[in-house]
């Protein structure tokens, strides 16, 4: 029994062998790895450009960029058919295939980003390790927290004002350093489509700078959306306890919030309207130079996909929430499903890249069409069904909640 | 100078990974024949490969034993069809399997004689029944000899 | 691994060290009758579950009407050959196109072309799939990721995941069997001789001599794959 048979039907003339084999976990990898850069690269924006009213979504879209990260390998442990094996990428890798860069440019951009957040944090980890060390009587957590920090500070416990500075050169030097290696994580995912010959719709030079300006524009939108969720919380709780000791007042937050978003959004929209653009050219050149595969690409595009490409990807995931975002009055309420509607547009994108360069067979004579398994019935139909990307979609959040513990964004105001 | 800390941490990483790979890739691992991109493989799998058990062993292995029957096909007109075609591969027969799975059943006839008159295919000039009224369901071999080929008895 | 270095920093050679032989194939369209004989023995000889919905080879029907209409089929892989003039357009429907009205028709054998350029061996991140000094591309079960990359990178559609091993798989030439003299089980199979293989560097080997002195074709050259499958009767109806 073929496996990918579950979730394909064909349609016409299909060469026996032809199924969806990149199914809903191939759709969900670039789209994690697309947030992972975009958080990083607005990190960035602060840290490297020194963009003020980014400084506190800046520290914030670190440790979510750090988190997004660890789970980005697991969409492709779930595809996997042999993943016990996947660890053969690190011991032969091939080169010569995108899909080998992988395990480089993640160990690379990881020790990047692992690497920011200790010198970002590392006197918070320090004033822990000293408090804790001085409380005699531990309780069992505790004592589990004093030796992670301790460790975490590896021996640098140096934090007067010099050791700061040093701290503030590292970041400015790793926050440049690793926007091109973010670049390169996605737009190495970019380049496993774009350099498949064999599928007419992923052929295209343009498909790894789609795929980076689309992922800066998921990452944007998905750390302001958190942020902002996050800080409307804040301020409903202190508008309730009315205590100004810890937190800073009410109104302080209020403007903090509204200017770091307005900035966001006027690089979410920039980054937006550039990928837009790439993606129209891509169409535009399509349709002009009408090639061998031309007349089954026009049948899919502007016919079983039309919905999926011009209606969902196109118009409810990016011309609406630009409109939304463009028009005067900016308000949160107003902000939140505009964010909502560009992380959908940015997941569609993905979706009609793999999905949609599986939808026509190689003969140019068929199609087929992709049944996502939504009710798990067996394993396999949960690893690479609505189960399986609803796991990895939430996965990130629950990491993020167990970071922050370490690197905590949600309480302190810290350097720099 | 702090700064360079978690450089060491990362060094020490890439190092443990350096040290396991060599212990975890297998020694015949490299690049062979064809280059870096088309020859980079694991060298032992080619020995594996010729070793994968052969299963259709072809009219001559046959005829060692059936030789009445083989030369008495070679005057038939299905002649050119080989013997494992419709008794199945022979393995290691007579040892394993002791008899063959022949395949008496009508699909195997019409597989050839469900007339298709295609211009520009052999398949025209093989003589051929229309399967939905020539005795559907009926087994070809009930009055057709495969191995003389020629009309019912 | 010194000689691994070899191969990147002196490619000619590597290349010089050639194997004398080269397996390339050859299918005449004209002699084949879609009897499927190839399909099944194919199968039997290399362990792909009959009933799966793969196949290392198949066969494939063109049907051209008078107006230049193409009809193009290949029902369950041909594992049963051809048994009606009905066309499966899949979802369950066919095409009934009376006799009077087919102009051109004709099958057309498939398999794996083992590239001399192979996209799908370029883009296997492991080293699991691979091209040896005969020219036949191979599959490493043992060290196979089962990512599929190279499944999505075969312009020809030859490769799958195999129902049992769960690794990729495709045709190999039979190279088990070619490699001791044997012919592929497809070529043993076939009744009429539209399924030849032989070895391009021997001058007396007859495929060779079609090969160099016929007109023969290669199936979508424009990938810049090099395919060494080659066609007498190759129509450009063909998909």
């Amino acid at each position: 029994m073929v496996l990918e048979s579950l979730w394909t039907v064909k349609e016409l003339f299909v060469y026996p062998n032809e199924y969806i084999y990149w199914a809903i976990q191939i759709v969900m990898y670039p789209f994690m790895t697309g947030l992972v850069a975009g958080a990083f690269v607005l990190s960035s924006l602060y840290h490297l450009f020194g963009i003020k009213p980014l400084k506190e979504i800046a520290r914030f879209a670190l440790v979510f960029s750090f988190a997004l990260l660890m789970v980005a390998p697991l969409p492709l442990l779930l595809h996997l058919v042999q993943p016990e094996r996947s660890l053969y990428i690190g011991l032969t890798p091939h080169f010569t295939s995108a899909i080998a860069a992988f395990g480089v440019v993640l160990f690379v951009y990881g020790s990047v980003v692992a690497a920011e957040l200790w010198f970002l944090f590392r006197k918070h980890l320090v004033e822990v390790s000293i408090e804790l060390k001085s409380k005699t009587n531990k309780s069992l957590a505790e004592k589990i927290k004093y030796v992670v920090h301790v460790i975490l500070t590896l021996g640098a416990m140096d934090i007067s004002n010099a050791g700061l500075k040093l701290d503030a050169k590292a970041i400015k030097v790793l926050a440049g350093v690793g926007v091109p290696i973010a670049c390169f994580l996605h737009g190495y995912a970019g380049f496993i489509f774009g350099s498949v010959k064999a599928n007419a719709l992923w052929m295209t030079p343009l498909m790894p700078v789609i795929f980076i300006m689309s992922a800066i524009v998921s990452g944007v939108a998905l750390c302001m959306l958190v942020y902002i969720i996050i800080m409307e919380i804040k301020i409903f709780m202190a508008s309730r306890k009315n205590d100004s000791t810890a937190l800073p007042t009410l109104k302080e937050m209020k403007s903090e919030e509204i200017s770091t978003v307005q900035t966001s959004v006027k690089y979410l929209i920039f980054f937006m309207i550039f990928a837009i653009s790439l993606e129209l050219l891509d169409q535009v050149f399509r349709g002009y130079t009408a090639v061998k595969s031309w007349d089954i690409l026009r049948n899919v595009i502007y016919g079983t996909d039309f919905i999926n490409i011009f209606l969902l990807q196109y118009l409810v995931g990016n011309l609406v929430p630009v409109i939304l975002l463009l028009l005067p009055g900016l308000k949160i309420h107003r902000l939140i499903p505009a964010l909502l509607l560009v992380l959908f547009g940015v997941f569609m994108m993905r979706w009609n890249v793999v999905i949609g360069g599986q939808s026509f067979s190689l003969t140019f004579s068929g199609y087929m069409n992709y049944q996502m398994p939504i009710i798990p019935h067996s394993m396999e139909t949960f690893k690479e069904g609505l189960g399986g990307a609803l796991l990895i979609a939430v996965l990130p959040f629950i990491l993020f909640w167990i970071l922050n513990k370490i690197f905590p964004v949600l309480q302190t105001k810290g350097p720099d | 100078m702090h700064v360079l800390r978690p450089l060491f941490v990362v060094l020490a990483l890439a190092a443990i990974i350096l040290i396991a790979r060599s212990i975890w890739i297998p020694s015949d691992f490299g690049i062979h024949e064809r280059g870096y991109t088309y020859g980079w493989y694991r060298q032992s799998n080619i020995e594996e490969w010729k070793n994968f058990t052969v299963k259709y062993r072809g009219r001559e292995f046959c005829e060692a034993c059936h030789a009445a029957q083989v030369q008495k096909l070679a005057s038939a007109k299905h002649k050119n069809i080989e013997c494992e075609n419709c008794h199945g591969p022979a393995l290691s027969h007579p040892a394993d399997p002791l008899k063959l799975d022949l395949d008496r059943s009508r699909e195997l006839c019409l597989r050839c004689h469900a007339r298709l008159l295609y211009p520009n295919s052999q398949r025209s000039q093989i003589k051929g029944i229309n399967p939905d009224q020539h005795n559907p369901g009926l087994e070809c071999v009930l009055c057709h000899n495969p191995h003389e080929a020629s009309k019912p008895h | 691994m010194v000689k691994g270095l070899d191969g990147i920093f002196r490619p000619p050679d590597v290349l010089a060290q050639t194997s004398p032989r080269r397996f390339v194939f050859l299918v005449d369209t004209y002699k084949c009758i879609g009897c499927g004989f190839c399909v099944k023995a194919c199968k039997l000889e290399n362990e792909i579950p009959f009933d799966a919905g793969v196949s290392r080879t198949w066969v494939e029907r063109y049907v051209v009407n008078g107006e230049g209409e193409v009809f193009a089929d290949t029902p369950k892989e041909a594992r049963y050959g051809f048994t009606t003039g009905r066309i499966d357009l899949g979802r369950g429907k066919f095409k009934d196109i009376p006799q009077e009205k087919i102009k051109k028709a004709f099958f057309v054998p498939k398999l794996c072309n083992q590239c001399e350029k192979p996209s799908c061996v370029q883009v296997c991140p492991v080293g699991a799939t691979y091209q040896n000094a005969d020219g036949v591309v191979l599959v490493d079960r043992k060290w196979c990721i089962g990512c599929g990359y190279c499944i999505m990178a075969c312009p020809y559609g030859m490769r799958f995941f195999h129902p049992v091993h769960h690794v990729a798989d495709k045709c190999n030439f039979c190279y088990h069997r070619i490699n001791q003299g044997l012919r592929p089980a497809c070529v043993q199979a076939c009744p009429t001789g539209a399924r030849l293989i032989g070895n391009i560097k021997d001058p007396g080997d007859p495929v060779e001599k079609i090969i160099r002195t016929q007109q023969v074709a290669v199936h979508k050259p424009e990938y810049g794959t090099k395919p060494q499958v080659y066609y007498i009767g190759l129509g450009e109806e063909v998909r």
